[in-house]
């Protein structure tokens, strides 16, 4: 059974490689084999005429059957679009209060809202919305123009001290470097860390109450609370758009802050302004 | 130099094979593994399962979109694709067990082209007769009336089968009654033609035409196979030492004659078209025909069977020296089948114990890490995560979640003012999930604090739980 064959007559040649004894027959390829390379190179041959595929100077050959990926692409994002139109439409006409309570709305509008958050609010609000410096933290309870998908509605319309829009939300703190003496900002600096519950040199605090009276109550407050019609932050809370420490305070103080914000009806739809209001509105500091 | 002969040409037409018919106890073992594999591919899309008015009622279900396997009473979703791997590992060892022990078994019985292969012989046979008037009809260059009445007979036939072939594999994917009117009617997804079509083709092409060269010159598992075999696999082989010289063999004019006749029946009946008496050679697929048609040959002539028999190499050796084989259960029962079954168990074992132990309560825990933690107005810190809640019922239930860790911390969800949320029956749902430190408390100025969320059905208190922990604005060391 395991005998090596006789040499017949019409037998294949080896190939003359041996090992251990084992030669190697030169057997023929099928013949099918060599049709089916040959359909390859003249399917391959095809292919480059129907498809784009030769580089030329600038550009390359269009191919016969006129495909373009970036075509394909639009057709598939003007289908997504065509698909959403209806809910779009929905989306932008129901009451904004009423549509958290429509589940598939709801959800429609928070996903959409996600993508329309990354493509346009990450570059400064991070794409966890937790903010930087000088941008608002989009997760926490604090706000500075008010929480409600309201309020929140309208600050994404409008945006923020913009030149662009009439309705744009603006305040503007005054620089107190032209109006308070240095140590009457060392003084309110320190009455607003107490109010903070920061540390603070109670000398300085002291006065500083009065600095603060008279020239920082019109807009925070009293107590430092803030007021959301003004846009004033609360200065007694643990939140600090710029800092909470004595130095950055005292920098605010002296020369102001002044953050912008693009108003968005300019760019984006009312439905996707819709969209993403609701994200921002469940990332969990929505009132 | 202009006298040497031409080189031999580089490439070879297919020599047709016209295996003639055989009876015999392989052969029935082959028409009986064939019915029974053709009808579970044909059939088991046709078999319903009652999983309730929400589920498909197909038993056996790879529904690609929704991204479920169903398999009679078990439900496979996505994320437990392992337990598919795990199927195929045992496919793999299983047919390394096979292979080490019986040879290339699986080519000779059980793989679809050598079925579909056999099914087609089958209908050429019936359509144009048995090995010699195949072959006479091959020879007739004439296309006339008769020939062509055969052969379009013939190609219409295997086409059916080719059609019934593709069709049945897409049913597999979708609910079959509804896809078979869709199917007939125009309205069936171009992706279910295609995969049909394309289905049909090869079916049609490899099992009519391309057969023996599939597994010749396209299929690598012959070639992986040879790692598997060794002296003791039991293969098809002819007994020289007995059969030799042939009757018709020059020596035999002057020895004592051997008990093969050289009637050519080993030789006709073969799929492959080789001679076994070669030895074993790589197209030999182990079909067995061979041992059938020799079995009968030797009968008719008055001589023991197994002139073509399964034997082991190391039998050889004992057997030329005139010693009795060793039974075959000893080339069976040896450490290497012992290792691989061994192992293909294992994996089996492995898996039923995985597949009853799975909960149909199921929960994944990430927690948010842009940002890791948010400070609150009132200087609480405040982690997120996402929690996946699997409900496998085909009941909506209501799970509540719970946290246990430090004391302070409080749990909150989002969007819901209460402890727990409903899942719709066979699906998941992602809970956005706050847990809150007040200030001051060790979790809210510590780095981690290890943290355990609980889920709980309501209705019948089954529980699961995954481990994960809350950041603190400390410094992580």
């Amino acid at each position: 059974m395991s005998k090596i064959p006789p040499k017949q007559e019409g037998d294949p040649n080896t190939t003359g490689h041996s090992w251990d004894g084992i030669e190697e027959f030169d057997n023929p390829m099928p013949r099918w084999w060599l049709w089916t390379f040959y359909a390859t190179i003249l399917w391959g041959v095809i292919y480059t005429i129907a498809y784009p595929a030769w580089p030329l100077v600038s550009s390359a050959t269009a191919g016969l059957l006129g495909y373009s990926t970036r075509a394909e692409v639009a057709a598939e994002i003007a289908a997504v679009e065509e698909a959403n139109a209806g809910i779009n439409v929905q989306l932008a006409s129901t009451e904004l209060t009423e549509i958290a309570s429509d589940a598939t709305l709801n959800g429609y509008a928070v996903s959409a809202g996600a993508a329309v958050f990354r493509t346009w609010c990450a570059q400064c609000h991070g794409s966890g919305a937790a903010g930087f410096k000088g941008y608002p933290n989009l997760l926490d309870d604090d706000w500075l123009w008010g929480g409600d998908i309201e309020a929140i509605h309208t600050t994404i319309s409008h945006g923020i001290r913009n030149e662009e829009d009439d309705d744009a939300r603006y305040s503007e703190m005054p620089a107190f470097g032209e109006i308070l003496e240095e140590e009457e900002i060392a003084q309110v600096v320190n009455y607003v860390l107490e109010l903070s519950g920061a540390e603070a040199d109670p000398a300085l605090a002291g006065p500083g109450a009065e600095v603060f009276a008279d020239n920082c109550s019109a807009c925070h407050g009293e107590n430092g609370m803030g007021d959301r019609e003004q846009g004033a932050p609360n200065l007694s809370d643990a939140i600090w758009l710029y800092g909470g420490d004595a130095e950055t305070l005292t920098e605010t103080v002296t020369y102001s802050r002044y953050g912008v914000m693009p108003p968005w009806t300019q760019r984006l739809t009312e439905a996707q302004i819709r969209a993403v209001s609701l994200y921002v509105h469940q990332l969990g500091g929505g009132e | 130099m202009t006298d040497q002969a031409p080189p031999p040409s580089l490439y070879a037409a297919r020599e047709p094979i016209f295996p003639r018919r055989v009876s015999g106890a392989f052969r029935n073992l082959k028409w009986v593994i064939l019915a029974v594999t053709l009808g579970i591919y044909y059939l088991v899309p046709w078999i319903r399962w009652d999983r309730g008015p929400s589920l498909p009622d197909q038993a056996v279900l790879l529904d690609l979109a929704n991204r479920r396997f169903y398999f009679f009473w078990i439900e496979i979703w996505s994320h437990e694709f392992y337990f598919v791997a795990g199927l195929l590992i045992m496919a793999g060892l299983g047919l390394f067990l096979f292979t080490s022990a019986l040879g290339r078994v699986w080519c000779g019985y059980a793989c679809p082209q050598t079925v579909w292969t056999d099914l087609f012989i089958l209908v050429e046979r019936w359509v144009e007769g048995d090995r010699n008037a195949r072959l006479r009809l091959h020879r007739q260059k004439k296309m006339d009336a008769r020939k062509l009445r055969l052969r379009l007979t013939k190609w219409l036939l295997w086409l059916l089968i080719a059609v019934a072939t593709g069709g049945a594999w897409v049913f597999y994917f979708a609910d079959a009654p509804t896809l078979m009117v869709d199917l007939f009617t125009g309205q069936a997804h171009s992706v279910a033609y295609g995969t049909a079509a394309f289905l049909t083709a090869t079916t049609f092409v490899f099992g009519g035409f391309m057969r023996e060269q599939i597994c010749i010159y396209a299929c690598p598992w012959p070639r992986i196979q040879a790692a598997m075999m060794d002296e003791d696999t039991l293969t098809v082989a002819y007994r020289d030492w007995r059969g030799e010289p042939r009757k018709h063999s020059q020596e035999a004019k002057t020895e004592p004659m051997g008990d093969c006749i050289d009637c050519m029946a080993c030789v006709n009946v073969c799929p492959m078209g080789i001679d076994i008496r070669d030895g074993q050679q790589m197209e030999c697929i182990t079909c067995a025909l061979c041992i059938d048609a020799c079995d009968d040959v030797m009968e008719r002539i008055g001589k023991p069977r197994g002139l073509i028999d399964y034997i082991a190499l190391s039998d050889e050796t004992l057997e030329r020296e005139g010693n009795a084989p060793r039974p075959t259960w000893r080339h069976i029962f040896r450490p290497r089948t012992m290792l691989y079954t061994a192992l293909w168990g294992g994996v089996g074992v492995a898996l039923i114990i995985a597949l009853f132990i799975r909960a149909d309560i199921e929960m994944t825990v990430a927690p948010v890490r842009n940002p890791t933690f948010v400070t609150l107005s009132d200087g609480s810190i405040r982690n997120t995560y996402d929690i996946r809640l699997r409900n496998k019922n085909n009941d909506e239930r209501l799970f509540r979640i719970f946290a246990l860790g430090d004391p302070a911390l409080r749990i909150q969800l989002e969007g819901t003012p209460y402890a727990s949320v409903p899942v719709a029956a066979d699906t998941s749902h992602l809970q956005r999930v706050y847990v809150i430190a007040p200030p001051g408390s060790d979790p809210a100025n510590g780095a981690r604090t290890d943290l355990r969320f609980w889920v709980e059905d309501l209705s019948n208190g089954d529980r699961a739980y995954r481990d994960s922990s809350f950041t603190g604005k400390g410094d992580v060391q």
